[in-house]
């Protein structure tokens, strides 16, 4: 099941609806980079709140994606980690650490405003 | 302990490992398993479920209810995940913890390991993996 | 437990065995039913037992225990009686029931009987000797049952409301938009502060919170557990976009962490509450206004 990925001004959102097997990570990176070279995006937010579980393969593409894109100039950022799934991510010894992560749509979209530049720092 | 009669779940693809831990989930769901407790045992088949499909191509997931006369009495779900793939060569290193990625070997099985009450391993060169997780609701 | 059933508790290798014993025993207490009950509900009025319930309660239920325990004494099943005793000690709990009262009911049940039966048989020695051999392990058992029943449905209560405690204990508190703190108040253990995490982290997705301040202030020590469980739920909180700070940690605490191994760089620590709310506030891109501290607070921005 691709992942419908929209644009908002320089960004883009991907909304990541169920859970991904092998083939849909591959068509995520593949979509993504495609996208973001199409469009020279500043940034990418990938919206998991409809995962109710992300496991080690799900953590580590996502990872692999958000290097990816940052190699294209487009810096990713994960948002809607459910408080359970923060959890067990981090029982399992999960963590993002390289890859910034934001509460919600509204939180990741004003994170990458922020970084768009210094004069919009704050609002 | 007793258990129920398992439900056999085939594991061959990537949706396999979903409806194993989906269905390990409603199986919870109904034992009162609270729901932080249902997504670490989701978590954990899907760690293990998914190492299957990776490296054994195929095989299956067994669920089953187990109870346990106490004190305190309490329920909880059993999974058994096995294949006949080539086995772990060094059981010793796959359940080091040390790496960030997931655990010894990127196999996720300390990881695993810590989401649930009960965890065994039985595995060798060809002859093939059988990993046994209980999660058990918290005493009534 | 001897099965009633065993013939070998026949004491004298007579034709009776303990399974026929055992119907005799039952047809006698079916019998006197009625007054063997009377006497044991004065009984229990004379030792002042379940002085909680009713008399009218202590009837009802003293012809269902009557009931239940010579139906033991019949089936040489337990089953019947341990649903019972479960179903009556969550309704008399409430009611603040305690354990001797329950156990000292059944104990005068046993004595009312054990002395039924001595009236009974008490111009025949051997043969009373022979019925008490059959009744009494059937009657400990029955004791037996009852208590620990009663026993694991207050314990069951019990945690139940030590779980409410904890959680009241603990609030998550929103002083700020967007800023939450958790104060910890008394001795963490593995359970307590998983609820905690877990209490926490939920609070940050309802308050949308993007700081949260734990103060720790009240706690006197940790062990490796709960550190690590401190650490992962910094984790946990940076990975729904808030960012932790921990104030209060003492220097004993400190000490431990070290020790333990664990990464204080990773933790963002203030000395005390109000300098991690000052912190957080800095953080979230407030503007401190605390009277003439103000003015040169601003200036160093």
């Amino acid at each position: 099941m691709a992942v419908p990925i929209l644009k908002q001004g320089p960004f883009l959102i991907a909304s990541i609806q169920a859970a991904l097997t092998d083939t849909d990570v591959l068509q995520l990176r593949d979509d993504v980079m495609s996208q973001v070279t199409r469009h020279r995006s500043r940034g990418i937010i990938v919206d998991v709140t409809a995962l109710d579980v992300m496991d080690s393969f799900v953590s580590r593409s996502l990872r692999g994606i958000a290097m990816m894109t940052r190699l294209r100039g487009a810096e990713t950022v994960i948002v809607g980690i459910q408080p359970e799934v923060a959890f067990a991510m981090v029982q399992l010894g999960m963590n993002f650490e390289d890859v910034q992560t934001a509460l919600d749509l509204e939180e990741g979209l004003a994170l990458l405003q922020t970084q768009e530049g210094p004069a919009d720092g704050g609002s | 302990m007793a258990a129920e009669p398992e439900e056999r779940i085939a594991i061959e693809s990537d949706n396999d490992v979903v409806t194993a831990r989906q269905r390990a989930r409603e199986l919870a769901a109904g034992l009162d398993l609270t729901s932080t407790d249902q997504t670490l045992l989701a978590t954990a088949i899907s760690e293990v479920a998914r190492n299957i499909t990776t490296y054994a191509v195929r095989g299956e997931v067994l669920l089953s209810i187990v109870r346990d006369a106490g004190p305190p009495v309490r329920e909880g779900i059993r999974v058994v995940a096995r294949d006949k793939g080539p086995g772990i060569a060094d059981l010793e290193l796959a359940m080091q913890d040390g790496y960030t990625s997931g655990g010894g070997l990127g196999l996720g099985l300390p990881g695993a390991r810590r989401l649930v009450d009960e965890f065994d391993i039985e595995t060798a060169p060809s002859a093939g993996t059988t990993v046994t997780l209980v999660k058990w609701s918290r005493a009534r | 437990m001897a099965d009633p059933t065993d013939a070998a508790s026949s004491s004298d290798g007579s034709p009776e065995t303990s399974a026929d014993l055992l119907k005799e025993l039952v047809t006698h207490l079916s019998a006197n039913r009625t007054n063997l009950r009377q006497e044991w509900a004065r009984r229990i009025g004379e030792a002042r037992l379940l002085t909680a319930l009713t008399p009218e309660e202590i009837f009802n239920e003293a012809t269902s225990v009557y009931d239940n325990y010579v139906e033991v004494l019949e089936t040489g099943s337990v089953e019947a009686l341990q649903d019972y005793a479960r179903n009556l000690s969550e309704r008399i709990i409430p009611r603040g029931v305690e354990t001797d009262e329950v156990l000292g009911i059944v104990l005068l049940l046993r004595d009312v009987l054990a002395r039924s039966l001595f009236q009974k048989y008490q111009t025949d020695f051997d043969y009373l000797n022979q019925v008490l051999d059959a009744y009494e392990p059937a009657a400990n058992r029955i004791a037996n049952t009852v208590a620990i029943n009663f026993v694991q449905e207050r314990e069951r209560v019990i945690r139940q409301q030590q779980e409410a405690i904890r959680e009241l204990s603990t609030p998550v508190l929103q002083v700020r938009e967007r800023l939450l703190i958790l104060p910890i108040i008394g001795v963490l253990d593995g359970q307590r502060a998983r609820q905690l995490t877990e209490q926490l982290l939920r609070g940050i997705r309802t308050n949308r919170a993007k700081v949260v301040v734990i103060d720790i202030t009240g706690v006197p020590t940790i062990d490796s557990t709960v550190a690590n469980h401190l650490v992962q739920t910094v984790d946990a909180s940076r990975l729904m976009g808030a960012s932790v700070i921990i104030t209060g940690l003492s220097p004993e605490i400190a000490q431990t962490l070290v020790t333990l191994g664990v990464e204080l760089g990773k933790v963002n620590a203030v000395g005390d509450l109000q300098g991690g709310i000052e912190e957080a506030e800095r953080i979230l891109g407030y503007q401190v206004s605390l009277g003439s501290d103000s003015i040169e607070d601003s200036q160093l921005r």
